[in-house]
């Protein structure tokens, strides 16, 4: 059994590793910082004396997707469980220029779609697998201070909707993350009423979801409240408030 | 990305003195570079897991970076034990990961929850220092991010002063980054122990001479009583397990290794608990609770090397106004005898009070171990009586060639430090030449003329 990771290098990624390296799986940690991909993946080999690998993934070299897939199936085997955890948040709006823009749909949503795509089409092939693709509560309405990551995360959310639809009847599952406060540097010295959840907590959750085959996890669970009662504002309110 | 910089309260385990500082808490290696780059000129210190006691990982208006989620380990040789890992590995992660396999750290303080980092900084000793030493006589190289940026890797060949410097040079040579540290091989998770109760100091001498065969000592003395049961305990001496040893049966030993964070101290937050007598009252019920004699015992490592463990946050039962922890060396009884008997007539009494002989090892510089007798005593913080009573303890401790030590320290005068610490200019000379500018900075370090002022 084995997994690969994309975008290793976030706290929750790394818990994700531990959790599955705990298990006993091969694990290969991808990510743009190849160094730190290598201190993680040894860090599990140390840990949990797993199989492990790691290199470089660019979420933005669509035509070296399949490639890099074939490279890590050489060192950890066939990818029974692909995370995709990578995601670029970009530049407040009045900051970005297009280029910007254009890079965080092209991470969030065209790197993403590729990756998956390529790997979900393996596993269809062999008739099993796990994809889990952690998108956002920013996918689930447009606000002013992150629609463009927003709209790339909500448009991978509608894809791996459309993804499990497919793979359903060969026996590939598909799960999509959406995550609320989770301590890492994004909420590091944040002052909030809502409960930050540990990177641990998050990767014990995302696990066991995965292996009872939900289709859709918020976490911490409340998220699932909270923005059931985002998306109920109706958007004559919505638009005059700054969320 | 520019390093995010949280303003929060920083303080030790005694929860005295507490500082604001700026506070980041780098995930990546980059992140820890960055963070030394975005100091904006301020003083830059590394915080583990924040058990050192007074204000050795403080540093009041500077930089601190918290270096817990850089805790990868990176490589572990099996035959030999010798592991890498990152600075922010907790002893409890090594456990965790090692005792299933055989091995355990060379030197353990009385909790778990410490990270390498810290353990080199305060070269840290714990109940076998009579035979293994501290935890720098353990590690062969070190990875150090220096001041100007660079990142060197220095041992006993290469750098061989920065190396010596940086064990128990309080975080004041640079930020250590990784370490190489030999772990022990043990048989099974258990400690042949023995339990003596001693009735007073000459038993407490005669006992540790004849227990030197054992690896691991230490003795809990109750600080109240005054006369001739002055300093009477419990002597406590033990050896990892055999492999021909069994495990413990009873449904009490068994669930002895679940004896962590049973309870959480914060609730019983107050400053009228801690009293003459409640502490009193301990002191009674803990000499009562071992026989008279001696009593053997198979125990699981974690209620004997971290009893403390089994509360979390106990600190917070000393109330808002925190705790100090003296803990000094001296090669003579007659001084043990002399400080107990100001202390036990002080009415301050100690709730927990530790002794232990050391061994000969010393690594010098602003290392703590050296040959003699180890007192460690917690009190409540009573302001300036107290204060004064621990100078009159300072003064004494001088005038044996004692020392106090450091990473339990959180108000040592300048001139006594100079005056326990005879190498502390060879120490700062090697220090400031890595560290010109004075980028490493503490609250104690300024305080003690180490680095700052």
């Amino acid at each position: 059994m084995s997994v690969l990771i994309l975008g290793a290098t976030s706290p929750i990624a790394r818990a994700l590793g531990e959790a599955y390296a705990h298990q006993g799986q091969a694990v290969f940690i991808a990510a743009r910082d190849a160094e730190e991909a290598k201190r993680i993946a040894s860090d599990l080999e140390v840990r949990h004396q797993v199989r492990v690998g790691s290199g470089v993934f660019d979420a933005v070299k669509f035509d070296e997707h399949d490639l890099f897939l074939d490279h890590v199936e050489s060192v950890v085997g066939p990818i029974d469980t692909l995370v995709v955890a990578f995601g670029d948040m970009g530049l407040p709006p009045d900051e970005a220029d297009f280029a910007s823009t254009h890079r965080v749909i092209d991470v969030n949503y065209t790197g993403a779609v590729s990756v998956c795509e390529a790997s979900a089409d393996r596993m269809i092939a062999r008739g099993s697998g796990v994809v889990i693709g952690i998108s956002s509560v920013a996918g689930d309405r447009g606000r002013a201070s992150n629609y463009i990551y927003g709209s790339a995360k909500g448009a991978f959310t509608l894809y791996l909707q459309g993804l499990r639809n497919r793979c359903f009847k060969v026996g590939v599952h598909v799960m999509t993350v959406k995550l609320g406060f989770v301590d890492t540097r994004l909420t590091f010295g944040m002052d909030t009423a809502i409960p930050i959840a540990s990177p641990e907590a998050a990767a014990a959750a995302i696990l066991s979801a995965a292996q009872r085959g939900e289709n859709e996890l918020y976490y911490p669970r409340f998220w699932r409240g909270i923005m059931g009662v985002i998306k109920a504002i109706p958007e004559n309110v919505f638009k005059r408030l700054s969320l | 990305m520019k390093t995010n910089w949280v303003p929060r309260d920083i303080e030790g385990w005694g929860r005295y003195p507490v500082v604001e500082a700026l506070v980041a808490r780098p995930e990546r290696l980059s992140e820890i570079h960055a963070a030394l780059d975005d100091r904006e000129d301020d003083a830059v210190l590394a915080h583990g897991l924040g058990r050192s006691y007074g204000d050795v990982a403080t540093l009041k208006g500077g930089r601190v970076i918290l270096t817990s989620r850089l805790n990868r380990m990176l490589a572990f040789d099996e035959t030999t034990g010798w592991l890498r890992c990152e600075a922010g590995v907790s002893i409890k992660e090594i456990i965790d990961t090692f005792v299933p396999r055989g091995f355990f750290p060379p030197v353990v303080p009385g909790t778990q929850f410490v990270t390498v980092g810290g353990a080199l900084a305060n070269n840290i000793h714990g109940k076998n220092h009579h035979v293994d030493g501290c935890w720098g006589d353990h590690v062969r190289r070190v990875e150090l991010l220096l001041a100007s940026g660079e990142v060197v890797i220095c041992d006993k060949n290469n750098k061989p002063e920065l190396f010596w410097a940086t064990a128990g040079g309080i975080g004041l040579t640079g930020l250590i980054l990784s370490m190489e540290v030999q772990l022990i091989n043990i048989e099974n998770r258990y400690i042949e122990m023995e339990s003596i109760r001693v009735n007073n100091l000459d038993e407490f001498f005669e006992v540790s001479a004849e227990s030197t065969s054992f690896t691991h000592t230490v003795s809990w003395i109750d600080c109240v009583k005054t006369g001739k049961n002055m300093g009477r305990g419990i002597f406590m001496r033990g050896r990892h397990a055999t492999a021909d040893v069994k495990a413990p049966v009873g449904t009490l030993d068994r669930m002895s290794s679940l004896v962590q964070g049973l309870a959480d101290g914060r609730p019983l937050h107050s400053n009228h608990l801690l009293n003459r007598a409640t502490i009193t009252l301990f002191n009674e019920a803990y000499f009562r609770k071992t026989p008279a004699g001696l009593s053997s015992a198979i125990t699981d490592y974690i209620p004997f090397f971290f009893p403390l463990d089994a509360v979390d946050h106990w600190n917070y039962v000393y109330g808002s106004r925190g705790f100090l922890q003296y803990q000094m060396v001296v090669p003579s009884r007659e001084a043990v005898r002399e400080i107990l008997k100001i202390i036990s007539e002080s009415g301050m009494a100690s709730f927990l009070a530790v002794i232990k002989e050391f061994g000969d090892l010393d690594h010098g510089g602003l290392s703590f171990p050296t040959k003699g007798i180890t007192l460690a005593l917690d009190f409540p913080n009573f302001g300036i009586p107290l204060l004064e009573m621990l100078e009159r303890l300072d003064a004494i401790t001088v005038s044996v060639g004692g020392r106090v030590y450091l990473g339990k320290d959180a108000r040592l005068s300048r001139a006594s430090f100079r005056q326990m610490y005879g190498e502390w200019e060879k120490w700062k000379e090697v220090r400031d030449k890595w560290d010109p500018e004075h980028v490493f900075q503490s609250d104690l370090g300024r305080r003690l003329g180490l680095s700052g002022e």
